[in-house]
């Protein structure tokens, strides 16, 4: 149910523990030292295991424990081929639907429903599309920067 | 009021990243080289990251060179993270586009967030750090003065549409005003139509820049979709000029504006 397919050829699965920026290091340890050699998690991957028509390659599985973010505990597994990542499942996710609890509101940023002219307002910075380098040289944000202020 | 604002811009990855800094450290050498600190993880985040670098992890991950298991775990963290806003998204973002992977849409928020630890570290210090666009101001004091974040019209770029106080939290943009029409619906691999532009704050960058983006590829299902996440409140603009806020409270609330 809470599988997400990127690709579907996938013939090898890793499992890989992920998640939470505090774990970032650990995560690698764990997989490389336990990645090796584990046969294919038999869960909801085995059906795209089985209806591959490889059936020769090698498989590895990454495991580790359940990372805890601010959202709850995380954990995702990732499936590759040939050195490809071919799958991405979340195994494990806090739902992510209506209200998380653990948010305090009073602490997040509120939208302001006040429409101000550029020119008239007193802002610190923009949030705009993506600004490329070039585009850059003639948006509010340079001119922003540029006075200093 | 904090005192002046000091301003620092460079470009990294193709992008402009601006720097504000007010209160007690703004042009010391603490400010300067968490500055530098922060440069640097975003350029690291570059050579992982980009498509556009032919060396980058990525970029070899997509040749078959090498296995996830030879990445910085860093890239394991963006791919899941990627996987989460497919799933939560119903598919309309995704970090694979015809075969190829590119999590762009997800690496974006995430380094920014990690850059900004440096300028975290700096005590008695505001900061507000953004990445074309996208943006994690932070205050000092819970209670000092907000960073005033201006919400740019995408009909007219040189303008505001709205002001937003913020302290504590990102605002992230997804649009086509600067670099045309690169957003699909990764269901359709079409453009959606009729919009112009979702701003959407949240607590985290990373979050914000993901949910901008995946609103903006459902097209006239954004402001719905927003309003079904957690602790993001948002606006869209649509592409004639019209506009609906969404507010994370009031769970289907949205209202239309005129423009």
């Amino acid at each position: 149910m809470k599988k997400i397919v990127l690709w579907l050829m996938s013939t090898t699965t890793v499992l890989v523990l992920l998640f939470g920026y505090h774990t970032s290091t650990s995560s690698t340890n764990t997989a490389s030292a336990d990645s090796a050699v584990v046969a294919p998690v038999g869960d909801s991957t085995t059906g795209s295991t089985a209806a591959s028509d490889d059936a020769s390659a090698s498989s590895a599985t990454y495991t580790g424990d359940s990372a805890d973010t601010r959202w709850g505990p995380v954990q995702v597994e990732i499936t590759v081929a040939g050195g490809t990542v071919t799958d991405v499942s979340v195994i494990d996710y806090p739902s992510g639907n209506g209200k998380d609890q653990q948010i305090n509101a009073r602490a997040l940023p509120v939208l302001v429903q006040e429409t101000l002219d550029a020119q008239s307002a007193d802002i610190d910075m923009v949030s705009g599309a993506t600004v490329t380098s070039e585009g850059y040289l003639e948006s509010l944000q340079s001119a922003l920067d540029e006075a200093g202020l | 009021m904090t005192g002046p604002t000091a301003r620092y811009v460079e470009q990294v990855m193709g992008m402009p990243i601006s720097l504000a800094l007010r209160g007690r450290h703004t042009d010391d050498t603490a400010a300067r080289s968490a500055w530098a600190e922060a440069i640097d993880v975003l350029r690291e985040a570059d050579r992982v990251f980009s498509t556009y670098r032919a060396d980058s992890f990525v970029s070899r991950l997509n040749r078959g060179e090498i296995d996830l298991a030879d990445c910085p775990p860093e890239v394991a963290e963006v791919l899941g993270l990627g996987a989460l806003a497919e799933q939560q998204s119903g598919g309309a973002f995704a970090v694979r586009r015809d075969g190829v992977l590119d999590p762009s849409g997800v690496v974006k928020g995430w380094a920014v967030e990690r850059a900004a630890a440096a300028l975290h570290a700096l005590d008695g210090t505001d900061s507000c750090l953004s990445a074309g666009g996208d943006l994690l101001c932070r205050t000092a004091d819970p209670d000092g003065a907000p960073w005033r974040i201006g919400i740019e019209d995408p009909r007219d770029p040189g303008r505001v549409l709205a002001v937003v106080p913020v302290r504590d939290g990102a605002v992230a943009t997804s649009g086509t005003a600067h670099r045309g029409q690169h957003l699909v619906d990764a269901r359709t691999g079409r453009a959606p139509e009729g919009i112009a532009s979702v701003t959407v704050l949240a607590d985290s960058l990373t979050w914000a820049d993901i949910d901008a983006t995946a609103a903006y590829a459902q097209g006239q299902g954004a402001p719905a979709w927003l309003a079904t996440r957690p602790g993001r409140t948002g606006l869209v603009v649509w592409a004639d000029g019209s506009t609906s806020t969404v507010t994370g409270d009031l769970s289907e609330a949205w209202t239309t504006l005129a423009g």
